[in-house]
């Protein structure tokens, strides 16, 4: 599924990807962080019930993290182009500090570190490899965000091997649940012919 | 609004023609045309004609950096220049006010097209003003943009266009979404604006009658060819009328006439007891509370009785049909199975298993793609069977006949998603229906089933629709359509203001009120 | 045309209308937005190395005092108040159960936590997004067009929660019921999120393309609104940062300062 664009050189061709941002690139990638943070957003009302549970046994909380991170790798693999993974995953969290979290502003941070690191993954593979191998490595570095920042903001007091293990089942169920499902639902979006005005269209 | 002195552009077409990306027949070819500034063109033809691809391109929509990729050729000139977007005096109103609004208020929003062009703030500030006042905006111009019923967001749409002071106006269905009240509010502006401005005009809509007075030439486009006629309103009517009409084009005098059938009439099927829904809980933590959509609502469905629900766009009949259905459990009051439907299960319909309920109660949704749950038209059509437990080969003869007579055949393995508009509605009326051959559910719930519609499938769903009735089931429909009323609808529902309101019987209906 | 809208303003996600003339109760509403955000971030990333409760409580005791001028309504500071509270409660829990530290330690935690996040949820809830938008471009030098997607992506949001609603009433329709089995529920889930993602990815396009049709991105912009940064805007982040150093001071003086991986 890696498709490879034309050859020349590779930081000419990403200059040109960076720069040559459509409007529909631009409010598509926007359009799917919203639609992400949406989902989630009415999702935690139906699921705040099951608040307590995780509260006590922070292993099962980080089980399903994956699921929140669904939307940078989702952008990149759909817009395919420098820059859309961050796109779409700050979309994600504004969507959340709009409508209200009890982290207000500071999901925008979030969601930019969430973006930037498979940003990263996808130009380590030049911006040209979209398969599932770059999808669950994206989506596996979108979770050393959460997996860093619940460390040090919620387990603080935690001893080392707690919090190296709790990490590891956040960067695992991001690369999973993410990374498998943002592929998948690629491939699915292709093929229903909603992609037509991106690279993606061939899957 | 485009300025009383300047005059409208003028459009060149010679050879155009424009094939979509990946596609290998082109949606139009050969199309040469020019209008005249200050003309007031109709473009009409069957679905699928390019029509509004060519509106596209007239506002120069259709290059490398926009989302409608595919291959042009010929000449397509506006004021003798390629056509460019934005910059060349074009503004464009589609169909769909919610995807047109970009800003969170009024006034922004209408701002934002001069932003672009780089009019300078004091220029931005006089345009706004004029513009909200040409379409007679009720609000400020801090209004909330989310607060707007769809008539109102239309009506912002098109003073956003006019404040582009475009010199060519370009009208994609403009009152296709909305309903009879916001679209007559539509037209009424678009009238009073085409008295003062002198801009070039050129509309694209389905329902030709309703439009034919604000147009002085309509032009006939062929798919894959090109201009097939061109004059005046009631000379392209008389000469190609008979024609149009014969590819599913809406020709005033042509209207459609299926045979229905009478209506048996029935049972009681299903009773909505007292019931009253709330709007769905707000976004975000600045909305207001959940206000009350229906209140203490009564209403019988028979069978073999169609039941129409009428009414202003948001004012609940989405709500109440969702709750007809059993799809969604009331605020308070039930939906209660009647007669032959409570021996199936005598819970509260919402209290049905989902797979019960699919069974003895098929509902269509408005987007058809809502309703699609597999990746191929073929395993959307199997899917029902199969669940009921019927047998492989019962269930591949029933999709056979089923494509067959959906005239799908040829589509059976491509995605639902990728299938026309007319295509669409026919497969998920036939997923509603049935799990088999006499198998379709007792009671067919449909919302707005002819949006959109071409009068060919059109026909073919007001049959059906008149079949099922004569067959005893109970068909109940939320909708706009006039003609659809006049043709099929036995009982009509009022939905406003919380009630819900019986406002007419058909005598046909009348007399079959008792019990059979 | 009309100047006043008739009746009482729309309450609405994505708009925000601070009375002019709501006096003290509205202080914080009048600064620029993305003056809040730079506020915010500083105090909230500030905190991130000392995990004491000295540290934190001063912080958050300086935050809480400002709550009564941010213009935050009964309402809004009771439903962000309770996840706020229980967050705290959460990671105090999760600290006393799994810490090394016992109950200070916890204490420390959750007040830290709350220390961090409560600046942003102020900033956040007493500010217009189109505002914050203007601020971060005009005074911040985001990038304009793609804050301008994010802006238009927004109004979306109704649309697209109404689209959730309905993808879901029609898995009903068609029989389909996740019960009790995770795996069903998991299926169902990304059907559900792919029938969303279609309509969105569609919706989408044609905004974009109305966009396009509105010359967005043809040439240079102009701006029908002015963020206004004045030294207020600029004395806040400066604020914020004297509230951290004193918090900072104070602990340390006191000797119950604690630094991460300490």
């Amino acid at each position: 599924m890696g498709t490879d664009t034309a050859s020349g050189g590779t930081w000419a061709d990403i200059r040109a990807r960076a720069l040559g941002w459509r409007t529909v690139d631009i409010v598509v990638a926007a359009v799917l962080g919203v639609a992400v943070g949406v989902v989630f957003w009415l999702w935690n009302i139906v699921w705040s019930v099951t608040t307590p549970l995780f509260v006590a046994f922070p292993p099962a909380q980080a089980a399903v993290y994956g699921m929140w991170l669904i939307s940078g790798v989702l952008g990149g693999l759909i817009i395919r182009r420098p820059g859309a993974a961050l796109l779409t995953s700050v979309a994600a969290a504004s969507v959340s500090a709009v409508l209200g979290t009890q982290w207000g502003v500071m999901v925008l941070l979030d969601g930019t570190l969430q973006g930037i690191l498979p940003e990263l993954v996808f130009l380590a593979f030049g911006y040209r490899r979209w398969g599932m191998g770059a999808a669950v490595l994206a989506a596996a570095a979108a979770g050393i965000s959460p997996a860093i920042r619940d460390n040090i903001a919620y387990n603080v007091t935690w001893p080392l091997h707690h919090q190296v293990v709790y990490g590891v089942i956040v960067v695992l169920s991001a690369a999973v649940i993410a990374g498998v499902g943002a592929r998948l639902l690629t491939t699915a979006l292709a093929r229903s012919g909603a992609l037509a005005p991106f690279a993606s269209a061939k899957g | 609004m485009a300025e009383d002195g300047r005059p409208g552009a003028r459009v060149e077409l010679s050879g155009w023609g424009w094939r979509h990306a990946g596609r290998d027949a082109h949606t139009l070819r050969g199309v040469d045309l020019v209008i005249d500034p200050g003309e007031r063109v109709l473009l009409l033809g069957a679905s699928g004609t390019g029509k509004s691809t060519l509106l596209h391109a007239l506002a120069g929509l259709t290059g490398d950096d926009g989302a409608i990729g595919g291959d042009e050729e010929g000449l397509l000139l506006v004021d003798g220049e390629r056509a460019r977007r934005g910059r060349a005096g074009a503004a464009l109103v589609a169909q769909d006010p919610e995807s047109q609004i970009v800003m969170a208020r009024a006034g922004d929003d209408v701002a934002f097209g001069p932003e672009n062009l780089g009019v300078p703030p004091e220029g931005i500030r006089e345009r706004v003003g004029e513009a909200l006042e040409a379409v007679g905006f009720p609000y400020g111009p801090r209004h909330p943009t989310g607060a707007l019923s769809g008539g109102e967001k239309q009506r912002l749409v098109i003073a956003g266009a006019l404040a582009m002071r475009p010199r060519l106006l370009l009208l994609d269905e403009p009152t296709a979404n909305l309903d009879p009240a916001g679209a007559d509010l539509v037209r009424g502006v678009l009238g009073r604006l085409l008295e003062r401005t002198r801009a070039t005009m050129v509309l694209v809509e389905h329902r030709v009658a309703e439009v034919v007075d604000l147009v002085d030439r309509v032009v006939v486009l062929e798919a894959g060819g090109g201009v097939v006629a061109d004059g005046p309103p009631r000379s392209v009517f008389a000469d190609h009328g008979a024609a149009l009409a014969a590819q599913g084009v809406w020709v005033p005098g042509h209207e459609p006439a299926p045979s229905t059938g009478a209506a048996p009439g029935g049972a009681v099927l299903l009773e909505a007891a007292g019931v009253a829904a709330r709007t769905p809980p707000g976004l975000g933590v600045r909305v207001p509370p959940r206000r009350p959509v229906l209140e203490n609502v009564d209403l019988a469905v028979r069978a073999g009785t169609a039941t129409a629900l009428t009414g202003p766009n948001g004012a609940g009949k989405s709500t109440l049909l969702t709750l007809l259905a059993g799809l969604a459990r009331p605020y308070r009051g039930a939906v209660l199975p009647r007669g032959p439907l409570a021996a199936a299960d005598r819970r509260p319909l919402a209290r049905w298993p989902a797979r019960r309920l699919a069974r003895h109660v098929g509902t269509v949704f408005q987007h058809a793609e809502d309703q699609f749950v597999t990746g191929t038209v073929r395993d959307e059509l199997r899917f029902a069977p199969l669940r009921a437990g019927r047998g492989a080969r019962e269930t591949e003869a029933w999709v056979g006949e089923l494509l067959e007579r959906l005239r799908l055949t040829a589509l059976a393995d491509v995605h639902p998603y990728t299938l026309s508009g007319g295509e669409k509605r026919r497969l998920s009326v036939a997923t509603a229906l049935s799990s088999g051959p006499s198998h379709a559910p007792d009671v067919l719930v449909l919302d707005e089933p002819t949006f959109g519609q071409d009068t060919r499938t059109w026909s073919e769903l007001v049959e059906l629709l008149g079949e099922l009735r004569s067959q005893g089931r109970a068909v109940v429909m939320a909708t706009h359509d006039g003609l659809l009323l006049r043709r099929l609808a036995d009982v009509r529902v009022r939905v406003a203001r919380g009630r819900a309101e019986e406002t007419g019987r058909t005598a046909a209906e009348g007399g079959t009120r008792g019990r059979p | 045309m009309a100047d006043r809208e008739p009746g009482a303003p729309v309450a609405d996600a994505l708009t925000l209308d601070p009375p002019d003339d709501g006096g003290a109760r509205y202080w914080l509403t009048r600064f620029n937005p993305a003056a809040k955000l730079v506020a915010a971030m500083v105090l909230g990333l500030g905190l991130v190395p000392a995990v004491d409760a000295v540290t934190g409580g001063v912080v958050l005791l300086g935050v809480l005092a400002l709550v009564p001028f941010s213009g935050l309504d009964r309402r809004t500071l009771l439903v962000l108040g309770g996840p706020f509270l229980l967050m705290g409660l959460s990671s105090g829990l999760v600290n006393y159960l799994y810490g090394v530290e016992g109950l200070e330690g916890a204490v420390g935690a959750a007040v830290r936590l709350l220390a961090i996040a409560l600046p942003g949820l102020i900033a956040a809830a007493g500010s217009d997004p189109t505002d914050l938008a203007d601020g971060l471009v005009q005074r911040l030098g985001v990038p304009e067009r793609p804050a301008m997607g994010v802006l238009a992506a927004l109004r979306l949001l109704p649309l697209l929660a109404d689209h959730w609603r309905t993808v879901t009433l029609a898995r009903r329709a068609r029989g389909l019921e996740a019960g009790r089995n995770p795996a069903r529920m998991a299926a169902l889930f990304f059907g559900r999120m792919f029938a969303l993602l279609v309509r969105a990815i569609r919706t989408g396009t044609l905004m974009a393309t109305a966009m396009d049709a509105r010359a967005f991105g043809t040439g240079p912009r102009s701006r029908a609104r002015h963020s206004r940064w004045g030294t207020g805007d600029t004395l806040l982040p400066v604020g914020a940062l004297l509230l951290l150093a004193a918090a900072y001071a104070l602990s340390a003086r006191l000797g119950t300062l604690v630094l991460l991986f300490s």
